[in-house]
């Protein structure tokens, strides 16, 4: 916000010279005219989407109230419809994929910018924005044909006999659950945040790191300089994986088993999302108040989404306030 | 940079792309019509609209080509967007012919006045398993598989299931239970089923293409294929699949007791029994289909022989007078019944080979007094 600041100052204090070709003029005014229109257009889309699901999920909310957001019954042949077990799936498949994606990217990302050799690196940068650009229904697939076999023969049993004393690692082993679900969740972010993380750290100046070099710091010590350097932007990246998460739908549906329950006996049991169910019932909902449930869950997860980012960026301003010294100013 | 590049020489793709659509578009029909023209009159282009139930699909496509492959200048488009979609699709009259694997309730009937229903082919719904050990073809009752899918029989040496399999060695473990986990006629059909021969079912349950499964120990997979699949993968489980799914996968599948006390085997003799059974009480095609379920007239019928009996139809639905239709012309009426036609006659030799039930004498003779009903602007399509 001080870079715009300083920006229009700039402008400002341009000297006026009459000889400045008209044309320059129109010129500017035309492209901020275009610029503010697709800004707008960005607000108008979101606008209406809001109002829409609003409009179709009236018969929902009329029916239930903010009973929906936390009933826990969910049966479409008596008509009750209730989303907290969802709502809960949601969140904690987004959390636990965000804790195991969080560490895989930024490893990731110091590896290509820092520690390989310039030629593997670019080829590995590649590799991971070609991850980044795959479908989520091949993710879906992969991990319902190779993930989950592979998760119930090798992985799972030697964590359940050791650590089945906790009850998160108790329970019977399906191959597919919330662990199988987060764990696709997390191979699905790391891309898209890894990519981002990696421009960031191109992007902080040299001199940084060779003034630490220079003082003495080991090469770990300049790299936990960059950290902080790009914590901003490294949350950044994290909002937008958490984003991909909490939406996610097809590739969630093929690996969670879809349990419409509030509360999954371990992290093994089987469980249910927002966006899972809609991908699921909302083809073949006929009956209106199931379509208008449906919808409701469009909305509420809208509404997560949002406030999930409104605290996203809450915690970005903090940090930027309370480290202000080093960074950016 | 590099970047930039790849985001320009995808852009570029795109836009090769859609030049390249376009192109073709206005290339295409004028080749194909260089290429085989003998008849002059048929130089006008038609074509015609379909959507709804995904579980024909294979077999309307096949018929679509074959049909369109004789006739050049018809163009028959069918999207598989579900039966609910179709349902849709047919009240708001926004396709020629929608498909759909439930009937029309009396609520969408009176939304939709003059609809004709047609059933087209025949599904059946198989119970598979995954059982280390144990032989094909295991033995299952309707009450003992209400149970299973409630959640009150929950291992597989349970009595109830014993009894139906007398030596057979069943493992002492724990059933896991897989269920469709997205909306879909299949489970309509099953817990159509089930509801019939179980009135705990029917009260706590009921029928949907969606319902809430009591069992603790089941998972949800999205899709036929993700039955299948999640079946295979999870030992000592049981699940539900189409009949075309079950004959395609190298899964085991049950036998089920029928009305008569036989255990039958599903294929597509037994289901094909199964239909002409029903066929003498089937409703004309004006009249309302919205209470006919193979499922629940069968478990009635004692004297069902040799069926299989969890069947059901999958329909298309036209309406009666066409010309009620936004934007129908007559040329194009007489398309869509010449094409309904052929789907019921010659259409019913190409069901078998995708693993489909050809519909029985008695059900095409429905339908052909079905077709004759339609009207364009009060005259008959049908040409006799």
């Amino acid at each position: 916000m001080a870079g715009q600041t300083k920006t229009a100052h700039f402008f400002d204090k341009l000297p006026h010279d009459k000889r400045r070709p008209r044309a320059l003029i129109t010129g500017d005014k035309a492209f901020k005219a275009f610029t503010a229109s697709v800004a707008s257009i960005v607000v108008l889309i979101i606008g209406l989407m809001t109002y829409y699901l609003y409009l179709g999920s009236r018969p929902s909310i009329d029916r239930f109230g903010a009973g929906f957001i936390v009933g826990t019954e969910w049966d479409p042949v008596k008509g009750a419809f209730g989303a907290l077990p969802l709502i809960l799936g949601t969140l904690t498949t987004s959390a636990l994929a965000l804790l195991i994606a969080l560490p895989l990217s930024l490893g990731v990302a110091l590896a290509l910018s820092e520690y390989m050799p310039k030629k593997f690196s670019n080829v590995f940068s590649f590799l991971v924005e070609l991850l980044a650009a795959v479908p989520s229904v091949v993710y879906g697939l992969w991990g319902l044909y190779v993930l989950i076999p592979f998760l119930r023969e090798v992985v799972y049993p030697p964590i359940r006999s050791s650590l089945g004393f906790l009850p998160l690692f108790s329970g019977p082993i399906y191959g597919g659950g919330v662990l199988t679900a987060s764990l696709l969740l997390a191979i699905m972010i790391t891309p898209i945040m890894s990519a981002i993380m990696r421009d960031l750290f191109a992007l902080t100046p040299s001199t940084l790191k060779e003034a630490a070099i220079a003082l003495g710091a080991t090469k770990w010590e300049a790299v936990k300089l960059m950290i902080s350097y790009a914590r901003s932007g490294i949350v950044a990246a994290t909002i937008l994986g958490l984003g991909r998460a909490l939406g996610e739908a097809m590739a969630v549906t093929m690996v969670i088993g879809n349990k419409f329950q509030l509360l999954p006996s371990s992290l093994f049991d089987a469980w249910y999302t927002m966006a899972a169910i809609l991908a699921n019932e909302f083809i073949e909902a006929t009956d209106e108040l199931h379509i208008s449930a449906l919808i409701n869950v469009g909305l509420l997860l809208l509404v997560i989404n949002l406030i999930v980012l409104i605290c996203a960026r809450l915690i970005v301003w903090r940090y930027l306030k309370v480290a202000g010294g080093i960074m950016r100013e | 940079m590099k970047r930039r590049d790849i985001a320009l020489a995808g852009a570029l793709l795109i836009v090769i792309a859609f030049v390249g659509v376009t192109i073709w578009h206005f290339i295409a029909p004028q080749t194909t019509e260089q290429g085989t023209s003998p008849s002059p009159q048929t130089t006008k282009e038609i074509s015609i609209n379909g959507a709804g139930a995904t579980f024909p699909f294979p077999l309307y496509d096949k018929w679509i080509s074959e049909y369109c492959k004789a006739r050049p200048n018809v163009k028959i488009n069918y999207q598989p967007i579900g039966s609910g979609g179709g349902i849709r699709a047919h009240i708001d009259k926004t396709v020629h012919f929608a498909a759909s694997d439930a009937p029309l309730s009396e609520e969408q009937l009176r939304r939709a006045p003059g609809t004709l229903h047609i059933p087209m082919t025949i599904g059946a719904v198989v119970v598979v398993y995954n059982l280390p050990g144990a032989p094909e073809g295991l033995n299952f009752s309707g009450e003992v598989l209400a149970k299973i899918f409630l959640g009150e029989i929950t291992r597989w040496s349970d009595p109830a299931i014993v009894a139906l399999n007398p030596g057979v060695q069943l493992p002492d473990k724990e059933i896991v239970v897989v269920h469709r986990s997205d909306s879909s006629g299949t489970t309509y059909v099953f817990t159509d089923y089930l509801s019939t021969v179980s009135q705990k079912w029917e009260e706590k349950v009921g029928r949907g293409v969606s319902v809430s499964w009591p069992a603790p120990r089941a998972i949800g997979a999205k899709g036929n294929d993700g039955v299948v699949v999640t079946v295979q993968q999870t030992p000592y489980s049981i699940g539900y699949v189409e009949f075309t799914y079950a004959m395609k996968t190298r899964l085991p599948y049950g036998k089920l007791m029928n009305a008569a006390g036989e255990y039958i085997e599903p294929n597509i003799e037994s289901i094909k029994k199964a239909v002409e059974y029903v066929a003498v009480e089937l409703p004309r095609g004006d009249e309302s289909w919205s209470t006919v379920s193979i499922a629940r007239s069968l478990a009635r019928n004692v004297q069902a022989r040799g069926a299989y009996p969890i069947v059901s139809f999958s329909y298309i639905m036209v309406y009666k007078e066409l010309s009620t239709l936004p934007g129908m012309d007559e040329a194009t009426a007489r398309a869509l019944v010449d094409f309904l036609w052929w789907c019921v006659h010659e259409g019913q030799n190409y069901a078998a080979e995708l693993y489909y039930v050809p519909l029985p004498p008695r059900v095409v003779k429905l339908n052909e007094d079905t077709l004759e009903m339609i009207t364009f602007n009060g005259q008959r399509v049908l040409r006799s």
